[in-house]
């Protein structure tokens, strides 16, 4: 059953399903991940993406679609016929056994030697650094020790892909920073292709190749951390990637050549870039980074009279390299602004944003998803 | 005053008040809420195991006159005569097979029945339901049931499948069923919650790691739930070491199934012979410890810590 170094160059997914009696818990999913990828599925609790990676362990039957690795049907194939190495969450280390035995287990399942298991097992402990815990049993490591220890296990059998199950989440901060960097160098290192879940942006983001983000089961944009960065789908995507504040406004003219369009929230009146078309006096998301929000000076702000908000400052929060501003317009919305002198709170500022960088996207998410692998803002 | 320097670091009292340093490790008033049970050890189990003990040291006449040995002269006996030796062995005789039998069954039903599934509930409820019968009830069902007029063997009769009834009861099967039905649910309870407390993540990382269901059964789950089988075994074993109402209803008290409660009883009943009687009693007791200290001594071998579940 070992047929591990069997070459293949794609895993396509196709349109895979996943129903728990009534309710849809991943509907539609289409990928194809290359060989040696680096792959993030990036969404909220519950919108699927934990669903779609044990349908793909094969620890979920599918509702619909197939799974094919090269030319090999696997969605048929129970777990333990995949060839699959996979990350928990809970680490899911076996309590009763040595970390060296530990990451055995996948080896000797597959029959493999005894000298070369032992090999491997060194090879792989030495790779997560973890030689001198060999002996140890898993109860008596830290939380970030186990987890190397359930990467060590998964990666040493060299699965056809990894699967990742938002291994960083039970991590303190500092170690989750330096488990991401571990997890990347290993992937640099084995070049295995993986499947990571997380609900981290800035996880998936630092990690991966490409990233799909899912909503209620399906998903809203696939691709690489620019393209999702730079030029968000909708404004689910845009919130995950950093576009804090989301305005609900009206349109009050369709877009001119450039895709600028004219937007109104309450008494704002700003200029933005449709990202999807938009028609006059339709309702759509305005979607800015707290870093596009400039706080100006009392002089340069008369120079600039266009995409002007007055706002009074609320909280001021000191974040090492510049301040996180929270000011409130008069229209009484909250905007999120970064900042690099601190604002005195309970004063008034002005606030700019350019235009390009005020992207207006459509109120439903279900149709605006529809368009969402190609469209490209005309930045 | 007491202060005393340790390597040159002067270590001083703590200025709290004795009753809060007294607290702090574990002295205060709410100690007093361990009397009742106090009270209740010693007036319930260690006078009358020590009044007990006491009687077993103070053998008949006609004991020491038979057997010899003095103060010691029950023991001699215990050992000596054949009807008291003998039960000893026809007690461990149901009672391990018996405990063996319950335990081994109740692996594979709790585990098919750990995950959650539409009657799992009332399946669960069924299996556990004899643990409301008392010895007595399941001893009256067995006669009824497996009796030589009873339903199985009139079927069986009828249906021309035996010529001549099987014998189920009163006799060493008799009283075995009827400890298995009353052992069971205590079995099954006590292991299904052992198998809760595993991580179910465990078994699906077996899984993936590509090991079929007897492998993570025997190198994952059985390693596990090991100390629990051998808890489980020790209650259920103890239960049934010290059977008697089924040994009297449907065994056969006279002869293969004279337990040593049986034979205790008899003692005490019909030859009047309280000392002897508490001595079977005493041995029984160190009978069943012995059997406990076994098991133990093979638990501690095996991996007792977490299992990753919430238990």
């Amino acid at each position: 059953m070992t047929t591990s170094a069997e070459e293949f160059d794609t895993i396509r997914i196709e349109n895979v399903g996943r129903r728990f009696g009534g309710t849809t818990a991943l509907q539609g999913f289409d990928l194809t991940v290359q060989r040696g990828e680096f792959i993030a599925l990036l969404g909220p609790s519950g919108c699927g993406k934990s669903t779609a990676l044990n349908c793909l362990a094969g620890l979920l039957p599918l509702t619909d679609g197939s799974i094919h690795v090269g030319d090999q049907r696997v969605d048929v194939l129970p777990p333990e016929k995949r060839d699959f190495g996979m990350v928990f969450q809970s680490y899911a280390l076996f309590p009763h056994l040595t970390v060296e035995k530990n990451v055995a287990f996948g080896l000797q399942m597959r029959g493999v030697s005894r000298s070369e298991t032992a090999r491997r097992v060194a090879e792989a402990l030495r790779l997560v650094r973890l030689e001198d815990q060999a002996k140890k049993l898993p109860g008596q490591l830290s939380g970030g020790q186990q987890q190397r220890v359930a990467i060590a296990r998964a990666v040493v059998i060299e699965p056809r892909v990894v699967l990742m199950d938002e291994p960083l989440s039970n991590l303190d901060a500092k170690l989750r920073l330096e488990m991401r960097t571990e997890i990347r160098r290993l992937h640099q290192t084995l070049g295995l292709t993986t499947v990571y879940v997380t609900h981290d942006q800035e996880e998936a983001l630092s990690l991966a190749d490409r990233l799909v983000v899912l909503r209620a089961g399906r998903v809203q944009q696939i691709g690489t951390p620019q393209e999702l960065h730079d030029n968000p789908a909708n404004w689910h995507v845009a919130d995950f990637m950093g576009y804090r504040n989301l305005l609900e406004a009206t349109v009050s003219s369709d877009a001119d050549g450039q895709g600028r369009v004219r937007i109104r929230a309450d008494d704002l009146e700003l200029v933005g870039t449709a990202v999807n078309p938009t028609a006059a006096g339709e309702t759509v998301r305005l979607a800015v980074r707290p870093t596009d929000l400039v706080v100006q000076t009392s002089q340069s702000a008369a120079a600039s009279p266009v995409n002007t908000i007055a706002a009074d400052v609320e909280i001021v929060e000191y974040q090492g390299r510049d301040y996180a501003v929270e000011v409130r317009t008069t229209g009484g919305r909250t905007l999120h602004v970064r900042s690099d002198h601190a604002p005195e709170v309970g004063t008034k500022v002005l606030l700019t944003v350019d235009p390009s960088r005020a992207l207006v996207y459509q109120e439903d998410l279900d149709t605006a998803t529809t368009v969402a692998h190609d469209t490209a803002v005309p930045a | 005053m007491t202060a005393s320097a340790v390597g040159g670091t002067k270590q001083t009292r703590g200025t709290a008040s004795l009753r809060h340093r007294l607290a702090d490790r574990g002295i205060d008033s709410q100690l007093l809420l361990m009397v009742p049970a106090i009270v209740f050890i010693l007036a319930l189990f260690v006078y009358p195991f020590a009044y007990g003990f006491g009687l077993t040291l103070q053998p008949t006449e006609d004991t020491v006159d038979t057997w010899g040995g003095g103060i010691l002269a029950n023991y001699v006996r215990f050992f000596g005569d054949a009807f008291t030796v003998e039960s000893v062995w026809l007690t461990a005789r149901l009672a391990i097979p018996a405990a063996l039998f319950n335990v081994l069954v109740s692996i594979p039903l709790a585990i098919k029945l750990k995950p959650k599934f539409r009657g799992k509930q009332l399946i669960s409820t069924l299996l556990v339901l004899p643990i409301t019968l008392g010895t007595v009830l399941t001893a009256q069902g067995l006669l009824i049931f497996a009796g030589r007029q009873g339903w199985l063997n009139h079927t069986l009769m009828n249906l021309g499948i035996l010529d001549q009834p099987l014998t189920l009861v009163h006799n060493y099967i008799g009283v075995l069923l009827s400890l298995i039905i009353s052992g069971f649910p205590f079995a099954f309870l006590l292991i299904s919650s052992y198998l809760s407390g595993i991580d179910p993540s465990l078994d699906r990382a077996a899984r993936a790691l590509g090991a079929g269901w007897a492998q993570r059964f025997l190198r994952i789950t059985l390693p596990l739930l090991a100390p629990g089988l051998a808890t489980t075994f020790i209650l259920t074993f103890v239960l049934a070491f010290s059977i008697f109402p089924s040994a009297t209803l449907v065994g056969d008290p006279s002869g293969s199934t004279r337990v040593l409660a049986v034979v205790a009883y008899r003692f005490f009943g019909e030859q009047f012979d309280y000392p002897m009687a508490s001595t079977v009693a005493i041995m029984m007791g160190l009978a069943e410890l012995a059997v406990v200290a076994i098991v133990l001594l093979g638990r501690s071998f095996l991996y007792k810590g977490s299992t990753g579940g919430k238990g």
